[in-house]
């Protein structure tokens, strides 16, 4: 009964774990479903719209150490902290301009390429954002305050404490997560169901050629995917940024989100949310039966293990498009 | 004017096929053999053998392998990192267990135990493709990493888990460990490199080379007209294995001298050979060793150009590095998706006609 | 590969070869930092205390015995690799001694140094088993080592617990690298015996922000004691997840290397009464400061422009640097001449006598137990104290003094160590 108790608890928690990874896998799917581009640098674009709303937030200088290593002048600060709402909102902005710079500079040259050609740009992408984000707002640690809660949850405690006896932990923080996950996907899929752009976004993920021949700017609904992706990047930012401070490492969830995307397909909305909880669930109940008998640290491999056998069966993921072959 | 066709005239089809029908080529190709092998190994440093030369070389044959999986075969692998691991783990464990056999017999069997390893993690390529296969190598990359991490038995129980290479030698000469010297270093993974890139090249233009390419350009349409997508996937995963972990065992046991599974070999690794692959060009032998040339060089180049030379701060001079080399590769990829090695054909077409545009 | 991109190669070879900085005629003591990649936030601190220490000796007294010292620096990233290709390339200007901060990095340059002959210095890090200078004639690692940390770490729960922790549970968080994976062994001894129950739970360093499963565990088995091995973002991440799990932050108690300012800030006021051990001091209560700021500070020459100045890790880098510069005097003082070589450095390191009176001296009272080596010994007393963390007041506080490893205990142990690694390498054992 004892070692039930701990199991469903540690299917709840795995459960929240997989929405924080669905909230990072969610921005691959846009852009892949829109533009078949697979990419990678989206665990760097949370970084650096983490990086960037901190910045923004308590005024930081841009580039403060550069401008101090050239001109020898020593800005930190203007001065200034910034709201967070407001903050989040001007870097939303931010992703956006960036969105229309990739768009520019990157994409509008190799349309048309091979997968992983774009697959191979969006890395270097984050080699280069990595940096930029380094040099704009230093390497240094930093906390993400926006006013989310986290912690252990004392109701759900107490709740199931007097029902089972065993009163069960969940952060409040994932569940805030999990809140702003379903909102995040049911205006995402409102967006694509009924408005103009988000047809036109579909179109686009349907047929690029016949997009264009009914007057589809391609142009256009790629910013756009890369500015809700941009968005998408930002919120999982917050979360994480929330749950484990602001560093490099944060760039390192997307290797969490690549099993998730694995199994709910690359191409599916709701395979992100399933599949991400599938990878959660799946990860933490290995680790807790299996792990302590192969000495631990399974949930690394584990969850693409799980993913390549989901695959074996279902070789375009869970939700993913069939994959339909003529020669 | 100089560089080209005319008068090179071939009497056999033997001669029609080699690898470099132009004799310039061919004479600039021995010159350049004859220079690696009997010039620089006299006046190789220290510095130039440990952070260019060597490190180029074993990386050369790391993308060599992956070349051949992933630009020949078309199967597009992440696992690079844990298959080199498998062959440097490999190599420690047969260099400790029989230390009167020549440490390079123990590298080619490393590389073996890889090819073996390679296709069991291979197989699920038989139903998935694509990126979802490039993930799925990643359950490779990771897993390995991993074992070799919590098994003591791999690093013989010692305490922290790092494996460090004996001192062995070969002929006389010491070719493992610290006093290892530079040109020894530099000659053995020259010898493995060139015997390498030979095989490679001469199984890629074979009956090999063929199926390979014909499932890479559509599997399905492949076995239509006879090929065994079983036999040609496997032997992809097992030759480029073989080539991955011969480098994971010199970058171990000749360059690096000790490592640990998850700083050494982790994913920046499978990442880092993946991109010399595309940055030189997929399915090119040239190319591999021009991306790993380029990956190996720039970084040293700049932090010497930025540090070194303009005396920038090193952290600035670290970000801007990976500003640059991002840029770079967005770059290239701009403005020749093929790759350095199409590059290089490119270049070689316009030769042919110079000085003259017609 | 042909005219042209032999041409090239060439063209880049020159660039690279001219780039290299030209042989010093000063002293040269690299720094390895790692400014960027996922340990950045450790790194800089480190290095910067490394670099202000020695602007001070350069800016107030001329350098050590009329010698400058140079320290260039070279970013590691952390990465082996690089770490290795650093090495080499400052081995062109004849450094005096090479500290890298990293254990993967001194694992990998151990065996270099020793060819090389250039002494290594790598306090409270690096290849445990490296105190016993009669295998490790080049490496040396005073004032303590990850062993000493896990017996420091026990005696001082064992004085908590009035000297007995028969039937405790302790369990240990630990970074699943080299450098988490020391400890173990150590502390499987000492739970023999002291009859405590351990508990190893490993984080793997690619995931260590997601902590759910293993703080779950440690909800659930509430044990007494948790001891943390961690580095990077391991360390807010395990804290914060402590927090979280509502564990009480005075039974938890992390190695040096988890025990900064960066480590705790990140979980604002849960962290408060967070314990970590220390070799030596934190904060600016020192009368070094003084001539810190008059020659260093207030000139604008602190290292990156000193935003660090004072934290646990520019201490510990400042730290590092004195011992350094002490080595390089006594091995003045043993070599009648002040442009030592590094073999003399290393003679130096060996015959170290930093007492408390010395350190008085150099304006650090208090700030680091006293450290002695000699031929056999190259790891010092292996004392470290423990500090809190203040959250209120945002500072560590010392709470015990230095205390001793059991070296009933550790002793054997290096020595089974460091004897099983000269027989595989064929190393006579010296000191006889």
């Amino acid at each position: 009964m004892e070692q039930l108790l701990y199991a469903s608890e540690v299917v709840v928690n795995g459960l929240m774990t997989g929405v924080m990874y669905a909230l990072v896998a969610l921005g691959f799917v846009l852009i892949y479903k829109a533009s078949g581009v697979f990419n990678y640098a989206q665990g760097v674009l949370a970084l650096f719209a983490a990086l960037t709303l901190i910045g923004i937030q308590q005024g930081q200088v841009p580039f403060a150490h550069l401008i101090s290593a050239v001109t020898g002048m020593h800005l930190d600060s203007f001065g200034w902290t910034v709201p967070s709402l407001l903050a989040i909102l001007l870097t939303a902005l931010v992703m956006v301009g960036l969105a229309i710079l990739i768009e520019a500079l990157v994409l509008k040259h190799l349309v048309g390429q091979e997968p992983i050609i774009l697959f191979m740009a969006t890395i270097g992408l984050a080699y280069f954002l990595e940096g930029l984000g380094d040099l704009m707002w230093g390497a240094s640690v930093k906390s993400l305050e926006v006013g989310l809660p986290q912690g252990l949850s004392e109701t759900v405690e107490t709740m199931t404490d007097s029902l089972f006896g065993y009163g069960f932990f969940i952060d409040r923080l994932d569940i805030w997560a999990t809140i702003i996950a379903a909102v995040l996907v049911a205006s995402l899929v409102a967006f694509s169901q009924y408005t103009k752009q988000g047809r036109a976004m579909r179109a686009v993920a349907d047929d690029h050629q016949a997009a264009l021949s009914v007057g589809i700017s391609l142009r256009f609904i790629w910013v756009m995917v890369w500015s809700i992706a941009g968005f998408v990047a930002l919120v999982a930012g917050i979360m994480w940024g929330t749950k484990s401070g602001v560093q490099f490492s944060l760039s390192l969830i997307a290797l969490k989100a690549l099993p998730v995307l694995m199994l709910g397909g690359f191409t599916s909305i709701p395979g992100a949310i399933v599949g991400g909880l599938i990878i959660g669930v799946g990860e933490k109940l290995f680790e807790f039966y299996i792990g302590p008998m192969v000495g631990g640290a399974t949930e690394n491999w584990f969850a693409y293990v799980l993913a390549l056998l989901f695959l074996v069966f279902r070789p375009q993921g869970l939700f993913g498009e069939r994959i339909i072959e003529r020669v | 004017m100089l560089y080209r066709e005319a008068g090179d005239f071939k009497t056999s089809y033997r001669d029609d096929s080699q690898t470099f029908p132009l004799k310039l080529d061919r004479w600039g190709y021995y010159a350049a053999l004859a220079v690696a092998f009997l010039v620089i190994p006299f006046v190789i440093t220290d510095y130039w053998a440990n952070s260019v030369l060597v490190p180029f070389l074993i990386y050369a044959i790391a993308a060599l392998g992956l070349n051949i999986l992933t630009g020949y075969a078309g199967q597009v692998s992440l696992g690079s990192g844990g298959f080199m691991a498998v062959g440097a783990y490999a190599s420690y464990k047969l260099a400790t267990a029989f230390p009167e056999i020549s440490i390079l017999i123990h590298v080619l069997l490393a590389g073996g135990i890889t090819a073996v390893v390679g296709v069991l993690f291979g197989l699920p390529s038989l139903r998935i493709k694509g990126f979802y296969l490039a993930v799925a190598t990643l359950a490779a990359q990771f897993f390995l990493v991993w074992l070799f991490n919590k098994v003591p038995w791999f690093y013989n129980y010692s305490a922290s888990g790092q494996i460090t290479v004996p001192e062995r030698s070969f002929l006389g000469w010491i070719i493992t460990g610290p006093q290892t010297s530079a040109s020894a270093k530099y000659l053995v993974c020259l010898g493995f490199a060139v015997l390498l890139a030979w095989v490679a090249r001469n199984l890629t233009r074979g009956t090999v080379g063929r199926t390979w390419m014909a499932i890479r350009d559509m599997d399905i349409a492949a076995e239509i007209i006879g090929v065994n997508p079983l036999t040609a996937k496997m032997t992809a995963f097992a030759v480029s294995s073989f080539f991955i972990g011969v480098a994971g065992a010199l970058l171990f046991s000749v360059y690096l001298g000790a490592a640990e599974a998850s700083e050494t070999f982790g994913i920046n690794k499978s990442f880092l050979v993946l991109f010399m692959v595309i940055i030189g060009g997929l399915g090119s032998i040239f190319g591999s060793f021009a991306g790993a040339a380029f990956l190996v060089l720039l970084p040293v180049f700049l932090k010497n150009v930025l540090v070194g030379s303009l005396g920038w701060p090193t952290d600035l001079a670290a970000h801007l590095e990976l500003m640059i080399v991002g840029a770079l590769i967005v770059f290239f990829l701009i403005v020749e998706p093929h790759g350095l090695a199409q590059l290089w054909r490119v270049t070689k077409e316009k030769l042919r006609l110079w000085p003259f545009p017609h | 590969m042909k005219k042209r991109s032999v041409r090239l190669f060439a063209a880049l070879a020159t660039a690279t070869a001219l780039a290299a900085p030209a042989a010093w005629a000063d002293l040269v003591v690299p720094n390895f930092s790692y400014r960027t990649g996922p340990y950045a936030a450790n790194g800089a601190p480190y290095a910067d205390g490394f670099n202000d220490y020695f602007t001070l000796l350069n800016e107030r007294d001329g350098g050590i015995g009329g010698q400058k010292i140079v320290v260039p620096e070279c970013e590691t990233s952390y990465n082996t690799e690089k770490g290795v290709e650093c090495y080499e390339s400052l081995k062109g200007q004849n450094p005096v001694v090479i500290a890298p901060v990293s254990t993967g990095i001194a694992y990998q340059l151990i065996p270099k140094v020793s060819a090389d002959k250039i002494p290594m210095y790598t306090p409270g890090f690096g290849r445990t088993s490296a105190q016993d200078g009669r295998v490790f004639e080049w490496v040396f690692n005073a004032p303590t080592n990850y062993w000493d940390g896990a017996s420091i770490a026990i005696k001082y729960l064992l004085d908590e617990h009035g000297g007995d922790l028969n039937g405790k549970t302790i369990a240990l968080l630990y970074h699943n690298s080299a450098f988490g994976k020391e400890p173990i062994r150590t502390l499987q001894e000492l739970s023999k015996k002291h009859g405590f129950k351990l508990t190893e739970i490993p984080v793997d360093p690619g995931s260590s922000q997601e902590q759910k499963s293993q703080w779950l565990q440690i909800r659930r088995e509430k044990p007494d004691h948790v001891i943390l091995y961690g580095w990077g973002v391991m360390n807010p991440a395990a804290i914060q997840e402590a927090a979280n799990v509502r564990y009480p932050m005075e039974q938890m108690i992390g190695i040096w290397w988890s025990g900064a300012e960066v480590d705790v800030t990140a979980a604002g006021a849960a962290a408060n009464g967070y314990k970590a051990m220390a070799f030596h001091g934190a904060g600016q209560n020192y009368p070094i400061y003084d001539d810190l700021k008059a020659h260093v500070f207030d000139k604008g020459l602190a290292s990156q422009g000193g935003p660090h100045i004072g934290t646990v890790l520019y201490s510990r880098g400042m730290h590092s640097a004195m011992v350094t510069a002490e080595a390089i005097r006594k091995a003045q003082e043993l070599a009648g001449t002040d442009a030592v070589t590094a073999a003399q450095v290393r003679d130096g390191f060996e015959a170290l006598d930093i007492s408390e009176e010395r350190l008085a001296e150099l304006g650090l009272t208090d700030f680091s137990p006293a450290i002695k080596t000699s031929c056999e010994d190259h790891g010092g007393s292996g004392m470290a104290r423990v500090q809190q963390w203040d959250a209120s007041a945002k500072a560590w506080n010392p709470i015990t003094d230095f205390y001793e490893p059991d070296n009933e205990v550790i002793d054997p142990l290096i020595r089974a160590d460091s004897e099983a690694f000269a027989k595989e390498n064929n190393i006579t054992l010296r000191c006889n």
